[in-house]
């Protein structure tokens, strides 16, 4: 198993995660896209780190993995109000912040 | 009090000899002893003008006596200073005060300071002793009016600026006293400004004075430029190795500024409508001092005039064209106050010519200026003794036979028509003489205008006088109850009454040792002798105000005759002063900013709205890609990452 390899796997998650965020409107599903885009960039960075033998992309990996516990916990709290009012979880439904 | 008797009695005892005073090494030396206290003439009539329109009501009651002792007092610092000069031999009289620097730029420095010398000196005493005395003739004169107060304290101010003007030691100075006295004839013009006319007389002095002081600033300007200096003596020193064509348009500048100030042609049209202010006001600003100011500021400018022969030709044209002008209009009023702003305009014309003649004719200018100060202050209060009695009343019309009920007035008023028309041995009759006398050795026409305005002065003069004290009575009983005047208002007409008898005859002769040394003087030669000259135009006095007597003695109608000559219409509308004005520069100007402001709303608003709308619309279109999908963001987010990622790959290959 290559760098090669791995770099080629994270670009496939990465894509699904673009996917995922544009063409689903489940606010969830969206949530679960980002992640899968984080953790695309996360095994890039890994898999370099261990390629150039040291531990900065490992150190980013936690980093972004802190970032993205956190940006959970804000958007899901978001997400819980949203559907609390509307009673959906539709991204496409909150559009009034518009021209 | 009396002004010309303490200024004469000395200068007869001169003995310094005109010609062998050479004016360029005149220059003065710093101040010590009586002359540091100078700055008391300005600070006086500061203090009392300060203390009456800042305290307010509190000053009602003393405010008043108060501005009157203050210009006393600096007529009495005048005369320790007139005697402390006549102590001093001729080239040791004019002093400075340097008192502080004012603006200190790069090499550019305007200093405050005081000058006093000869010329100055004669104005320190006419300002102050005439300024004096009407200050007592107004504590008469305005007794009832409720703003009393606030009236002197605006007289004080006059006096004060008026005082600055001749005492400056730099043409900036001397400006700021102009516009002083701009400002105080602004005020007192419009003191009764909820009369309609004499708010709108008021602004109209304001700005034709205006057009003046651009000269005058102008002036000052040119002056910084050539010489790098704005002091008398600076810009004096340097003058004489000037261009020519820079000293004539300095000349030209400032006898713009003169016109302005004295109401010569063509900025004449505002001193009749100024008769709109109290009567003592028109005494003491627009006869005695103020209007005199432009034959200063040309006097004082000798030098100027020397190295420009154009602007001083200008300048007796002016004087030539206005004295005539102003005894045309004076013949054919009505108002007696009118007539008598008619002839102060023609009177300074006298002046203004005599200036414009060069060394020959300054010290006569400054003579003239003096006598004239004397007598037609005199005859202003007579006048406004007359309308404080007669409930306001003007038009002369509604005179006559005015000699039986105020008799004083009479007298004090016969001795200034006795005075102006020039009857020997009485003031005009030295002073105008030497003018005439003076200008035809130089020109002929300047010359003969003098002489026939002699004779108009005469007619018009003694028109007024026949009018007002002789004939029958032509006022009704039932609103007008002629009756003499309180003695506060007599006493200064008796001074100045006799000043304007004795005033010619006591200061002919000592005036031109007492002023050479810093105008310069030449005696003009005559092609015929003066006894001669004399004769001539005593001739043309007499003709004049027999045929003024001879017409008016039996009385006039009360309302004005409609049939009369073309030049007498014009004459009642002042020559069309005011038309011309209105053709020439107020319907253009009009028409130019009608102009300006079309092309301002049109034009350059129409650029800047239109930018601002296209950008609007623009922006309008732009604002619909907000559409509040957050996946269309997120689409051109990644549209955005893609055209990045792959500009980085093209710039890389």
């Amino acid at each position: 198993m290559t760098t090669e390899h791995y770099v080629v796997l994270s670009a496939i998650l990465f894509s699904i995660g673009v996917f995922g965020v544009l063409i689903r409107r489940n606010a969830i599903v969206v949530f679960m896209s980002v992640e899968l885009m984080l953790n695309a960039a996360n095994l890039a960075f890994v898999a370099f780190a261990r390629q150039h033998g040291n531990l900065t992309g490992q150190t980013i990996a936690f980093f972004v993995m802190v970032v993205a516990a956190a940006e959970v916990v804000v958007g899901l709290a978001i997400l819980v109000t949203i559907y609390r009012t509307r009673r959906s979880a539709s991204v496409d439904e909150p559009n009034l912040l518009k021209y | 009090m009396n002004l010309t008797n303490s200024l004469t009695s000395f200068l007869g005892s001169a003995t310094i000899e005109a010609s062998n005073v050479d004016p360029t090494v005149n220059l003065p030396v710093a101040a010590s002893g009586v002359f540091s206290f100078m700055w008391l003439l300005l600070a006086l009539p500061v203090l009392g003008s300060a203390l009456l329109l800042l305290l307010g009501k509190r000053a009602d009651k003393w405010g008043p006596i108060f501005a009157v002792l203050m210009v006393c007092g600096a007529f009495v610092v005048g005369l320790f200073l007139y005697f402390a000069m006549l102590a001093e031999s001729a080239n040791d009289r004019p002093v400075n005060l340097h008192m502080w620097d004012w603006i200190l730029v790069g090499n550019f420095e305007a200093p405050i300071g005081m000058q006093l010398d000869q010329l100055s000196m004669v104005f320190v005493l006419l300002i102050t002793g005439v300024g004096g005395l009407i200050h007592i003739y107004s504590l008469g004169y305005m007794k009832d009016d409720p703003d009393k107060r606030k009236f002197f304290g605006y007289l004080n101010l006059f006096i004060a600026a008026m005082l600055l003007l001749v005492t400056a030691d730099s043409y900036l100075l001397l400006y700021v006293g102009w516009e002083g006295v701009g400002l105080a004839s602004y005020l007192l013009v419009g003191f009764w400004q909820y009369k309609p006319a004499a708010a709108v007389a008021a602004k109209k002095a304001f700005v034709m004075n205006r057009v003046g002081d651009v000269g005058l600033s102008i002036a000052i300007m040119l002056m910084f430029v050539t010489f790098g200096s704005v002091t008398f003596t600076g810009v004096f020193d340097a003058a004489p190795g000037a261009s020519e064509s820079t000293m004539t348009w300095i000349g030209f500048a400032l006898l713009l500024a003169a016109c302005g100030k004295s109401a010569q042609l063509p900025l004449q049209a505002w001193l009749l409508d100024a008769m709109e202010g109290p009567t003592p006001v028109s005494a003491l600003i627009h006869a005695a001092t103020m209007v005199t100011a432009g034959v200063y500021l040309i006097v004082r400018s000798g030098p100027i005039f020397d190295a420009a022969p154009a602007a001083r030709d200008a300048v007796m044209v002016v004087g030539a064209a206005t004295l005539i002008f102003g005894a045309i209009i004076g013949a054919a009023k009505d108002g007696i106050k009118d007539v008598l702003a008619g002839s102060t305009m023609s009177q300074v014309g006298y002046m203004i010519l005599a200036a414009g003649l060069g060394p020959v004719g300054y010290v006569f200018a400054i003579f003239h200026l003096l006598t004239h100060g004397m007598f037609k202050a005199n005859l202003f209060l007579g006048a406004g003794s007359i309308m404080h009695s007669m409930h306001d009343q003007l038009n002369m019309r509604r005179f006559g036979a005015l000699r039986k009920v105020m008799f004083f007035t009479f007298l004090t008023f016969s001795s200034g028509w006795l005075a102006i028309m020039g009857v020997p041995p009485f003031s005009a009759f030295y002073s105008k003489d030497k003018i005439i006398e003076a200008s035809f050795s130089v020109n002929f026409w300047g010359g003969l205008a003098a002489l026939v305005g002699a004779g108009i002065t005469s007619f018009y003069m003694t028109r007024l006088w026949t009018m007002t004290f002789t004939g029958k009575a032509r006022w009704t009983e039932d609103n007008q109850h002629p009756h003499e005047s309180p003695k506060v208002m007599l006493f200064p007409m008796a001074v100045l009454g006799l000043a304007s008898l004795a005033a010619g005859f006591l200061l002919a002769g000592a005036i031109e040792t007492w002023l050479a040394p810093v105008t310069g003087f030449e005696e003009g030669h005559l092609p015929i002798s003066s006894l001669a000259m004399e004769s001539i135009s005593l001739t043309f006095v007499l003709v004049g105000g027999a045929i003024a007597y001879l017409q008016y003695r039996r009385g006039v109608p009360i309302t004005p005759p409609q049939h009369v000559s073309a030049l007498t219409v014009a004459a009642r509308d002042e020559l069309y002063g005011d038309a011309f004005n209105e053709a020439v520069f107020m319907r253009p100007g009009q028409w130019l900013t009608r102009s300006l402001v079309f092309v301002d709303s049109k034009a350059i608003d129409g650029i800047v709205n239109g930018t601002s709308a296209a950008v609007g619309g623009l922006s309008g279109r732009l604002r619909r890609i907000q559409t509040g999908f957050a996946r269309s963001y997120a689409l051109s987010m990644l549209a955005g990452a893609v055209l990045l990622i792959v500009a980085l790959i093209l710039v890389r290959m």
